[in-house]
């Protein structure tokens, strides 16, 4: 298993724009990708529910694979 | 032929076949189903998929931040989670419709629960679940219909989201049986410019396909209209559209003498649609949407950086802007964070920002930079006043932080009954009719039970505006009228003969109210004035003061 951390970027966090990018990414890629946060329970990262259930703020951290790391440090806010 | 009464929302009129919003399904009774699990399942997994593809497809359609929403709605119709969750409940032998409803229910629960931002969200998840489980039912989805034609769309009410989803370019005009003049819908209406009739209880026996004439200015719908009423509907829907073409000029009665229109703005976003209508300039810039959605109150250069814009389209023309008015209806945590019983009667507008003064410093800093930096003539105001020392307390501020002109908003019965002395104390008064309505009949404007009681028309009313027209008058100090008054075209004439000497209203309404006082001469307006003031109630006083315009062109006619 491959796993890496992550700072949120977006600066209100994972809502549902950000979400909704991740998940669709994720969804793409075709493999199984679990996220969660510190401390937290690990969950399907294609389900944009599941994602924005778990309430990421801006700077949480999060482990997720390589090719969607830029996703997440990207401020979608901008 | 049937009538059908309401408040009218504005001045237009409409017609069109009726199309109705479908109303919200009940919650799936949790019955055992008579279909296997797998049967379920794929009707489930079937409508869920339908209703994704249906989303995805309108977000297209739409574009723009629409789109994003709706794509993440349709997301979340295909959501794994959500698949999973529903599979789990069909297992234990419930119907899809109930399973569908329990699945998003429980993601609904959680959004709620977290509160702020996600919280909002749960909407959008009963949305998808109301799509899914009426397309499981073979039923009309509930929400915005979108007939492909334009429509009169005639709703129990509307909610923000479906609002937000509505073509106006399809909409002919709008009719509710529930909600009042300060209803979502009505802002809605005002905002764009929509014909509108809500609170029309009778609304409910129409039905779709019906051809209704929507008169906002009489407050009435009327079903199967006869052929002489639908020519009378047409020809008023073309004399209107010809007055909104009509040359935008200056305010001015018959004579010419001027009476500025100006607008009412939110935030710097409207300011060219407004200039387009002809706005004169801003008579009430409200800045609270800068402060709420804030935890602490934004900082001197964000705040400078936003009048800044709003300042430069304005170039050359007068903007008045009124600092931070919270508590009430619109309460910030950093400024009043006490539970109060009365909060209309509480510590809000110039009350709460002297408990907390940086914040009024800060604000009054950051305008007066942006007013060194562009050309508009910019004046400043306190809400809220009641007493002498208030206006005075606020003029001697803003002068020492480097504004040039400091005025009061007169809300309060008190700062009416003695205008003169506050007018002495500072340079202007703008008058907001919806709070002075409020305050002077003791009724609550967001209480829809006392709804009738919240009439500027009502004499008293107009008494208080008279005394501070007058005070100003004496003292060669302008009053202004901010607040949905001012809008009313009628109404509007009464005003500038109780000594109005600008008039500040919605972007949508500066046409109608152009139009209305180009008819009246300065001592018609008085006349107007008079018989209004004598009349009994509000709605007495709007007849009243209907009668004497009717003479008065009835007079000219015969003149002429």
């Amino acid at each position: 298993m491959v796993e890496r951390t992550v700072r949120i970027g977006s600066t209100h966090g994972l809502h549902a724009r950000p979400a909704k990018l991740f998940t669709q990414a994720v969804a793409a890629s075709g493999t199984r990708v679990m996220v969660q946060t510190t401390g937290g329970p690990a969950v399907n990262a294609a389900s944009i529910l599941a994602v924005i259930a778990q309430g990421i703020d801006h700077g949480d951290e999060r482990a997720v694979l390589d090719e969607l790391v830029e996703l997440l440090s990207t401020d979608h806010d901008e | 032929m049937m009538e059908i009464t309401g408040t009218g929302i504005g001045q237009g009129v409409a017609v069109g076949p009726v199309v109705r919003m479908a109303e919200r399904l009940p919650e799936p009774v949790d019955r055992p189903s008579h279909l296997d699990p797998e049967r379920e399942g794929e009707r489930a997994r079937g409508s869920l998929s339908v209703v994704a593809a249906e989303l995805a497809n309108r977000g297209a359609k739409a574009g723009g931040a629409a789109k994003d929403v709706l794509e993440a709605q349709a997301m979340m119709a295909e959501d794994p989670s959500i698949i999973d969750e529903v599979t789990k409940l069909l297992a234990t032998g419930k119907t899809a419709e109930r399973a569908v409803y329990e699945a998003f229910a429980a993601y609904r629960d959680l959004l709620v629960g977290m509160g702020g931002y996600m919280g909002e969200r749960a909407a959008d998840l009963d949305d998808i679940s109301q799509r899914v489980i009426a397309h499981l039912l073979k039923l009309p989805a509930p929400g915005v219909p979108n007939p492909g034609h334009p429509f009169v769309l005639v709703a129990r009410d509307l909610a923000p989201a479906d609002t937000a989803m509505l073509d106006l370019d399809q909409v002919l005009g709008l009719v509710t049986v529930g909600g009042g003049p300060t209803s979502h819908t009505a802002i809605l209406a005002r905002e764009k410019a929509i014909v509108a009739v809500v609170g029309a209880a009778d609304a409910t026996a129409l039905a779709d396909g019906d051809t209704v004439v929507v008169d906002a200015a009489a407050g009435l719908v009327v079903s199967t209209p006869t052929p002489e009423q639908l020519a009378d509907a047409n020809a008023r829907i073309a004399e209107r559209a010809a007055l909104q073409a009509a040359p935008v000029t200056p305010g001015a009665l018959a004579d010419g003498t001027p009476v500025p229109l100006l607008v009412n703005l939110g935030s710097a976003e409207g300011a060219v649609e407004a200039l387009r209508l002809g706005a004169e300039g801003v008579g009430l810039f409200r800045t609270e949407f800068l402060f709420l959605d804030h935890n602490t109150a934004p900082s001197v250069r964000d705040q400078q950086e936003h009048y800044t814009k709003l300042l430069r389209a304005f170039a050359g023309k007068k903007v008045v802007v009124r600092v931070l008015d919270a508590g009430a209806d619109k309460p910030l945590s950093f400024l009043n964070a006490a539970h109060e019983e009365n909060p209309a009667l509480g510590l809000r507008g110039i009350r709460a920002l002297r408990h907390s003064e940086v914040i009024l410093r800060e604000q009054l800093t950051a305008l007066a930079a942006a007013d060194a930096a562009t050309d508009a003539e910019v004046w400043v105001m306190a809400p809220m006043v009641a007493t002498v020392e208030e206006a005075r307390y606020f003029s001697a501020l803003a002068k020492e932080l480097g504004m040039r002109v400091a005025g009061v908003m007169v809300e309060t019965p008190s700062a009416a009954l003695i205008a003169d002395r506050v007018l002495a104390a500072c340079d202007f008064a703008s008058i907001g009719t919806n709070d002075l309505t409020q305050y002077t009949m003791a009724a609550d404007r967001l209480l829809g039970t006392v709804a009738n009681l919240q009439d500027p028309w009502h004499p008293a009313v107009l008494r208080l505006v008279g005394d501070v027209g007058a005070a100003g008058a004496e003292l060669g100090k302008p009053v202004g009228i901010c607040g949905e008054a001012a809008a009313d075209p009628l109404l509007a004439v009464v005003l500038v003969g109780l000594g109005a000497t600008s008039l500040s209203m919605s972007p949508s309404a500066l046409a109608d109210v152009r139009a209305s006082l180009a008819r009246y001469s300065p001592d018609d307006a008085k006349a107007l004035a008079r018989a209004a003031l004598a009349a009994e109630g509000a709605a007495e006083a709007k007849r009243a003061a209907e009668a004497a315009a009717s003479e008065i062109t009835a007079s000219r006619a015969t003149a002429s």
